[in-house]
């Protein structure tokens, strides 16, 4: 199958500068600067459909239309590696193995933005796919691919890495900007979005690993190219699947957008482990709600699975057996978030603890009916916080309520775990 | 008082930023791995070295995982106790970890080699259960594996610099 991110990987070990070049590596940064106003550039990946892969799905290009050119001081892009959504092991994986997609990516970004420095924020225990990167920042550089000049051209760019101490909230984007800044990494309130008043007040772009590292190919080989990657009429391009939980394989794959959910499993996966059967998935991560066996056959792309009453995500596909308590693992979810949470407003501060005591009690057997009517409510009222990390965690409660609501009461009336 | 090497160092990396505390967060780390945690007089230290109020300093420090502002064992054991690692059977790496070190969760270790404490997802859910000890993962992990990593990182213990999870 083609791939696009992993087209120069090798196994066991990360691509060399040399073979990256060799392979076409940085072409598509000559053909920018020689033949494409910073413009075109932008329009090329308006054009290609690419949508953020760090959640939320967003149009990369249109994000991109919306930074102001016209006023006075810098502009700045910022890489967000932070990674630590549960579930979620893509962005290591690809860097790991090729940081150069990821360079070439962020100078072609910086290039139809105008922006002169960019930054790679990365989440701590990253330290392999941090030194592959500073080495091909630095290979880069001796090659006159970056820093002064960019291949004798007036356009420069200089790419800085922030190497982060370990905390969730760190990826959401006005707080990553925050923790750059050396600030208390709390969400600063939108509007202003980053594009227009970010970085030191500057427009900003934030960019996940993987929606930057797509850059390159589609300068390369063209909008309409990298659109028809795609499975369904309606996505655009590829996409990494890191899968986890109860299957044979747990692999990380890149494939079209659109392959189907049952096919990442039978196939890259090697089915689920043996002896198992499966019981649901949460497709994008710990923020994403669940689907069930008859979500199988739902096409991974953004609007399918959000038409299903869930999100794409990350693509980090969390899958769970016949016989798993969800009870438990909507728990285990809440636990992180209640931990995660950065403190700054009320309803996440003191919601979050006390869906987790309510679960924690259902789950020994101490639960109520009324109990099912109080986490009802909760999903509803934890969408009125400061940031999107609360509403994230309601996600699979959400789904636990509207998918597996008969074994939270089987939980209440058995006063046990019906599983244990 | 900190080395004039070390202070020199964490001079430069705030110079090399576009605003000093810019480098907060690479000057705790490497105050903290001067001292061992982050202590009361390491804090004041990066107070100055960044132009910060020692408060904002501390605002800083009680943020991040990795920030230790109390004392810590020689290496710190990670395990991670989130939905991929929870699914593959973390709980049973846990409690095998805390009769084998005599702790609870939080606690350092009798002869003062070990501190375990859980954490966040690893970014390596495909292969868990797993911890980090200093800067080294194990994963795949079953109660003899993390007998034989306790083994490996105990014999290494005084020999190789400790990164207390980070490089
Ligand atoms: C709590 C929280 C954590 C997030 N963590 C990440 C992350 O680790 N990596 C990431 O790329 N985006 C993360 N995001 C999404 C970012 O805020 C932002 O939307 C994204 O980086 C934009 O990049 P994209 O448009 O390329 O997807 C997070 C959002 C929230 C609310
Ligand atoms: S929702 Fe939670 S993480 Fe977001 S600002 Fe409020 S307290 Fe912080
Ligand atoms: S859930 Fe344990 S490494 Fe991601």
């Amino acid at each position: 199958m083609e791939q696009v991110l992993f087209r120069h990987n090798r196994p066991g070990r990360v691509v060399t500068f040399k073979e990256y070049c060799d392979e076409g590596g940085f072409n598509a940064l000559r053909k920018a600067i020689s033949e494409m106003t910073p413009n075109e550039v932008q329009q090329a990946v308006i054009d290609s459909g690419l949508r953020g892969r760090g959640g939320a799905g967003f149009s990369t290009g249109r994000k991109w239309s919306f930074v102001p050119r016209d006023l006075p001081g810098p502009r700045w892009l910022i890489c967000n590696c932070d990674e630590m959504e549960p579930g979620t092991y893509k962005d290591r994986v690809l860097l790991e193995h090729n940081p150069y997609s990821l360079i070439e990516g962020i100078t072609l970004a910086c290039y139809a933005l105008g922006v002169r420095h960019a930054f790679i924020f990365i989440r701590r225990g990253y330290e392999k796919a941090a030194n592959n990167l500073a080495r091909g920042l630095m290979e880069a550089k001796e090659a006159g691919l970056l820093g002064q000049h960019i291949l004798t051209s007036e356009f420069s760019v200089d790419i800085d890495l922030h190497l982060s101490a370990g905390r969730y909230i760190c990826g959401e984007e006005t707080a990553l900007i925050n923790a750059l800044e050396g600030k208390r990494p709390n969400p600063r309130s939108k509007p202003p979005f980053p594009a227009t008043k970010g970085l030191w007040g500057g427009p900003t772009v934030v960019n996940n690993v993987e929606t930057l590292a797509n850059v390159p190919a589609i300068i390369a080989k063209g909008p309409g190219w990298f659109k028809g990657l795609a499975r369904n009429a309606e996505g655009a391009g590829m996409k990494l699947f890191c899968v986890s939980g109860a299957v044979q394989n747990r692999v990380c794959v890149e494939l079209p957008i659109g392959t189907p959910l049952r096919e990442i499993i039978d196939g890259p996966c090697g089915g689920m482990k043996p002896g198992t059967k499966f019981k649901a998935c949460i497709p994008g991560g710990a923020s994403t709600q669940f689907l069930t066996p008859e979500h199988l056959d739902v096409p991974m792309d953004y609007d399918t699975v959000a038409k299903v009453g869930s999100r794409l995500g990350s693509g980090a596909i969390i899958i769970f057996e016949e016989g798993c308590c969800l009870v438990a693992a909507t728990l285990n979810l809440i636990t992180f978030f209640a931990r995660e949470s950065c403190g700054w407003c009320t309803p996440c501060r003191e919601g979050l603890p006390f869906v987790k005591e309510v679960l924690t009690r259902i789950e020994a057997g101490g639960g109520e009916e009324r109990d099912i009517e109080i986490l009802r409510e909760h999903v509803k009222y934890l969408n009125y916080t400061f940031c999107a990390l609360a509403p994230g965690a309601m996600a699979p409660l959400d789904g636990l309520l509207r998918h597996f609501e008969a074994e939270l009461r089987e939980h209440i009336v058995q006063h046990k775990c019906p599983f244990k | 008082m900190i080395p004039e090497q070390l202070r020199k160092s964490l001079e430069a990396r705030v110079a090399h930023a576009f605003s000093a505390r810019e480098a907060a967060v690479d000057v705790m780390k490497d105050l903290q791995f001067h001292y061992g945690w982050l202590t009361d007089e390491a804090v004041g230290e990066a107070a100055e070295i960044l132009g910060l109020s020692r408060l904002q300093v501390e605002e800083l420090a009680t943020f991040y995982e990795m920030i230790y502002r109390r004392p810590v064992g020689n290496k710190m054991i990670h395990i991670c106790d989130s939905i991929s690692c929870w699914n593959a059977g973390y709980e049973k790496i846990l409690d095998h970890l805390k009769a084998r070190l005599g702790v609870e969760v939080g606690g350092t270790t009798a002869d003062g080699q070990f501190t375990l404490v859980p954490c966040c997802c690893m970014g390596r859910c495909g292969d868990g259960p797993l911890i980090s000890i200093g800067s080294t993962i194990y994963d795949h992990l079953t109660p003899e594996l993390v007998d034989q990593a306790l083994e490996i990182e105990r014999l290494s213990g005084t020999a190789a610099p400790d990164h207390k999870g980070q490089a």
